[in-house]
């Protein structure tokens, strides 16, 4: 039973695309849950899957297809709504897109169509989700310009995508994203292709809009040190499951996982020398169509315990700290 | 490793493409349609049961029937000869079977004699009747000749027109694309400002006005390549354009760089870079050409102002067919106009499939 | 203790961008991407270049490559046969040998390979087009390189489709160091990799470097890799170098402003700190220093002269009118 302060709660989800060369489950009995006025960081490699986790989340998971699994999504009303069980292309989902669920990615271009000015694809956010209309929308659009920092709103209401820089496209999607006022925002890398100084600005905006707004942020990034400036908990992903969740001080000081641990050691440190220490992950990412038995990391895993690692997939297990993991190292020392 | 990803990780590019080719039924289909055309074009004579120059007296009679049954008794498979009759009360003359005479249908026969491929002289035929008959499987034209063995050596020409035109094309359109697209600047320039002049030259009046050029005198091969030259006049601008806006695309790829910085010289990273890159879209585009062409020469034939007989093609069959009685009357006249359909349709399937598999990394 | 020897030598080295539009394509103004680099790579070094996109790191590099032609400046080259050379003054048809010994490694493991040829080919392409004729010694080069990467010899005849990202970071690697090279330019080599990945391939390069007795010129824009493989690194903003400085003395005390504030900004993986943000672009002066609306420290004379690259220690230089002693990491 999912705590009362959970907005999104998702059950062993599994998404498989069906290829020519054979059957790819990009997500695999994922558990996640999202809590209100949280930022949850969401960090794994590439291939791990969680770009279509994130697009399941609002339905647009096409060409792959949900084939199992429960994504719970409980509105400001707190009944709730089987996301997973919806129609791709009916009403229900559409009304939940923008206005309870919200998305930014990683291409700002794929928000806007270049055919249209910011303002009146904002605009038409707004009005179909009826947040305003008629004469208030002009000023509701530049009103939510503003909120994202844009220097000239007016101006930049009036102009068209390719006209911004990079900075500025990012900030009129999440513009765009916010304008509805969502409940959840999902972040999909959205900093990644930005320079260092833009990224802060970004960061440091989703940060105050999200205490203003009191939404929750489900942040997607492979930089943990990014995460590690936003989250409130963090939760990392190796090829379609969750392997560790924990709040992100105890994540970072504490990691339980190998995977967690290996992905913190590989990082170069900017404040430390860390000459001869930084150690990357042995091997590769496992083909899609060869997924190992038993746990996913053990071909990896410096401390696989053999016999059991290639045998059994671990379970989920909740430490005293705050924190889960999915791993054999720890099936002793936790409560089930 | 499961042998499909093993096999895949070697695939080259062209086994990419034909892999996802296949896919595309109908790309698949027309590519045997189109085998069947060019394996006519090959044959020719060999398949028509009589020489198509040979007039006879039966004008306009219509396609003969295979029968089987005589008399009531089964046979193999004949037709019968044909006689003129006259109506007793209009005196209008028209052709009838007559009944009297059997022509079973021979596989194999001697007959009129031909060129084949202009090299070597034979006279055998797949099929036809014995001397002194004829068999009209698709009715006979204004001067009595076989429409059918007229379609078949018309099909010859026009369908091969189209594959020479092509190659001067190809030849001009790299080239000139090719020059412009990897040398940039003032090159390309000016050559992009005469490819525009040349392509805002109206094609039909343009092609008119070459065609009626071409001295009368000048034989039909002649007159042949002179043709093709003159399609590929006009067509190989939208090929080089093509060519070059590949190229400018793929000159700023890391790859190339990585190329120049290993030491190659320009004529090798075009050769062995940038010419495979874009070969996938280049038989794109020729292969959407060749329809082009096709209706071009018909189309010059049509008006009179390309190939003349007595060298026949789709264009020139279809002058007869050019009047009120031809649809009503003698419908057969116009079955090169169902050829040039079919063919350019099977043209424009099997381009689409080959665009569709052209960029096989496009996954 | 014997000054490092020169392998390469930058003096001056410019490039300017001229900016077109309108109808015919006419000019309407001049960037300056480059703007008289100087810089000395010793032998055996790594020596990073490190700055935000659009501060020339890239051009500068591929003028180093002889990609792109310089404006102006000297490149000075120490080869073992043929002694010093200035590249600048070298025809394509010169340049060939020489190719062989600088070399580079892209950021885009999924652009730089040729995907319609096998790693055979693409690997063995240094070795082709500088005049390795032998088949067959070009074969067991290939074979040796990559398993030096850590790939095996079976993957020769493989399509770069197989091969996941890192692995065709590592084709790229290979591809390099198929001619034996003397220095190898990383233009943002580990970038666009996952960082288990990054850190693969950061170890490969500095395992390489002692076995092959390699020297790099690195560009990177992020300050931990930097500070993790190189040994001098240098500062690039608008174009121009503003701080040079062995690893040490750069990150525990730099003298540039603008390297303080990267150094502030860059985000750490450790949660509850601030983010601090870089100070604003603003509008870059047409005199003066062009660092001068981002600077807290500026004073009048910031405003007239733009500064020189000046030594403050040894090993350190600094483009910045007074001698700041700033806050590292």
């Amino acid at each position: 039973m999912p705590a009362t302060d959970t907005i999104l709660d998702i059950q062993a989800l599994t998404i498989r695309f069906h290829t020519r060369q054979g059957l790819v489950s990009a997500v695999d009995g994922l558990d996640l849950a999202l809590r209100r006025c949280c930022v949850l960081g969401l960090v794994g490699e590439s291939g791990c899957g969680k770009t279509v986790m994130s697009h399941a989340l609002i339905r647009i998971e096409a060409p792959g297809r949900i084939e199992g699994g429960r994504i719970s999504f409980f509105g400001r009303d707190g009944a709730a709504v089987m996301l997973d069980a919806l129609d791709p292309g009916g009403s229900t989902i559409r009304r939940i897109r923008w206005k309870e669920i919200a998305m930014v990615f990683q291409e700002p271009m794929t928000s806007f169509g270049p055919q249209h000015t910011i303002g009146a694809q904002i605009g038409e956010a707004m009005a179909l989700h009826g947040i305003a209309s008629g004469r208030a929308l002009q000023s509701a659009v530049v009103a939510s310009l503003q909120s994202v920092g844009m220097p000239r709103p007016e101006q930049t209401a009036r102009q068209y995508p390719h006209q911004l820089s990079g900075g500025m496209r990012q900030r009129a999607m999440i513009a765009m994203a916010l304008s509805c006022h969502p409940n959840i925002l999902i972040a999909d890398e959205p900093t990644t292709a930005l320079d260092v100084s833009t990224e802060s600005q970004i960061l440091e905006l989703l940060r105050e809009r999200q205490a203003e707004l009191g939404m929750s942020i489900l942040y997607i990034s492979h930089n943990l040190g990014v995460v590690a400036q936003i989250a409130h908990e963090v939760a990392v992903m190796y090829l379609g499951r969750i392997v560790e969740r924990a709040p992100v001080g105890v994540l970072f000081a504490s990691p339980k996982h190998p995977y967690t641990r290996a992905l913190l050691r590989s990082i170069p440190r900017v404040d430390r020398d860390c000459s001869g220490s930084i150690e990357g992950l042995s091997g590769n990412i496992p083909e899609p169509f060869a997924r190992p038995a038993g746990c996913s990391f053990h071909p990896r895993c410096p401390d696989r315990l053999v016999g059991i690692c290639d045998q059994v997939a671990p379970a989920l297990r909740r430490m005293d700290d705050g924190s889960e993991v999915c791993c054999h190292l720890y099936r002793e020392c936790a409560h089930g | 490793m499961t042998d499909t990803a093993a096999s895949r990780h070697s695939a080259s590019q062209w086994q990419l493409m034909w892999a996802k080719f296949k896919d595309h039924k109908l790309a698949l289909v027309s590519l045997g349609v189109l085998g069947v055309f060019y394996s006519i074009a090959l044959l020719g004579p060999f398949l028509a049961p009589c020489d198509s120059w040979q007039t006879s007296r039966f004008t306009f009679a219509p396609p003969a029937r295979i029968h089987v049954f005589h008399n009531g008794r089964l046979m193999r498979p004949f037709v019968y000869g044909m006689k003129m009759t006259s109506d007793p009360r209009t005196f209008e003359r028209s052709i009838a079977p007559d009944k009297s005479t059997v022509l079973p249908v021979r596989f194999f026969v001697r007959g009129a004699e031909y060129e084949w491929l202009w090299l070597v002289r034979g006279n055998l035929h797949l099929f036809g009747v014995d001397s002194g008959g004829q068999i009209n499987l698709l009715g006979t034209d204004i001067l009595g000749r076989d429409c059918f063995s007229r379609d078949i050596v018309s099909t010859q020409i026009s369908v091969t027109v189209g594959l020479v035109g092509v190659f001067i094309t190809f030849v001009l359109g790299c080239l000139i694309g090719g020059v412009s697209g990897y040398y940039g600047g003032v090159v390309d320039n000016v050559l992009q400002r005469f490819m525009e002049f040349v392509t805002c030259l109206p094609t039909i009046p343009m092609w008119m006005a070459l065609g009626a050029a071409i001295p009368a005198q000048w034989s039909n091969l002649k007159v042949y390549f002179a043709i093709t030259v003159i399609l590929a006049l006009r067509s190989w601008t939208g090929l080089s354009r093509q060519v070059r806006s590949k190229l400018l695309q793929l000159r700023d790829e890391d790859y190339i760089i990585a190329a120049k910085v290993a030491g190659a010289s320009d004529s090798r990273i075009i050769l062995t870079h940038l010419l495979p890159g874009f070969a996938s879209y280049l038989i794109v585009s020729l292969t959407l050409e060749i329809p082009r062409m096709i209706l071009g020469e018909t189309t010059l034939s049509f008006f009179g102002l390309g190939l003349r007989p007595p060298t026949v093609s789709w264009g020139v069959l279809l002058q007869d067919a050019q009047n009120l009685a031809a649809i009503s009357v003698y419908p057969w006249l116009m079955f090169p106009a169902i050829m040039v359909v079919v063919c350019v349709l099977a043209f424009n399937f099997l381009g689409d499939g080959l665009r569709d598999a052209a960029d096989p990394y496009k996954e | 203790m014997a000054e490092p020897t020169p392998l390469l030598e930058v003096t001056n080295l410019s490039k300017s961008f001229a900016l077109r539009g309108g109808f015919f394509d006419t000019p309407k103004g001049v960037v300056q991407a480059v703007d008289r680099v100087t810089l000395s790579i010793a032998r055996g070094q790594t020596f990073g270049l490190v700055g935000e996109s659009g501060c020339g790191k890239t051009t500068t590099a591929r003028m180093i490559v002889r990609v792109v032609e310089p404006d102006g400046g000297e490149i000075t080259f120490w080869d073992d046969e043929l002694g010093r050379l200035d590249l600048c003054m070298l025809s394509g048809r010169q340049m060939r040998p020489l190719r062989r010994k600088i070399q580079m490694i892209f950021q885009d493991p999924y652009a730089s390979l040729d995907p319609r040829m096998t790693v055979l080919r693409i690997v063995g392409e240094p070795l082709r087009a500088t005049g390795c004729t032998d088949q067959r010694a070009t074969r067991e080069r290939v074979a040796e390189v990559l398993e030096m990467v850590g790939l095996r010899h079976e993957h020769m005849s493989r399509y770069p489709h197989a091969f996941s990202g890192g692995q065709r970071q590592r084709i790229g690697v290979a591809r390099a160091l198929a001619t034996e090279p003397r220095l190898v330019v990383a233009d943002e080599a580990v970038s666009a990799l996952d960082v288990s990945v990054q850190a693969q391939i950061l170890n490969l390069l500095r395992e390489l470097q002692g076995r092959l007795d390699l020297t790099y010129l690195f560009i990177a824009h992020d300050l931990g890799v930097i500070r993790y493989i190189c040994d001098v690194v240098g500062v690039m903003y608008l174009g121009r170098l503003v701080e040079v400085a062995d690893k040490a003395s750069l990150f525990r005390s730099p003298r540039h402003p603008y390297t303080e504030a990267l150094l502030a900004a860059a985000p750490r993986p450790e949660p509850g700190q601030p983010i601090v943000h870089l100070p604003a672009p603003g509008t870059v002066p047409a005199s003066g220093c062009p660092f001068l609306p981002r600077c807290r420290y500026q004073k009048d004379i910031c405003t007239r002269e733009a500064p020189e690259l000046r030594q403050v220690a040894p090993g350190h230089t600094v483009s910045c009118h007074f001698d700041l002693g700033l806050t590292g990491v």
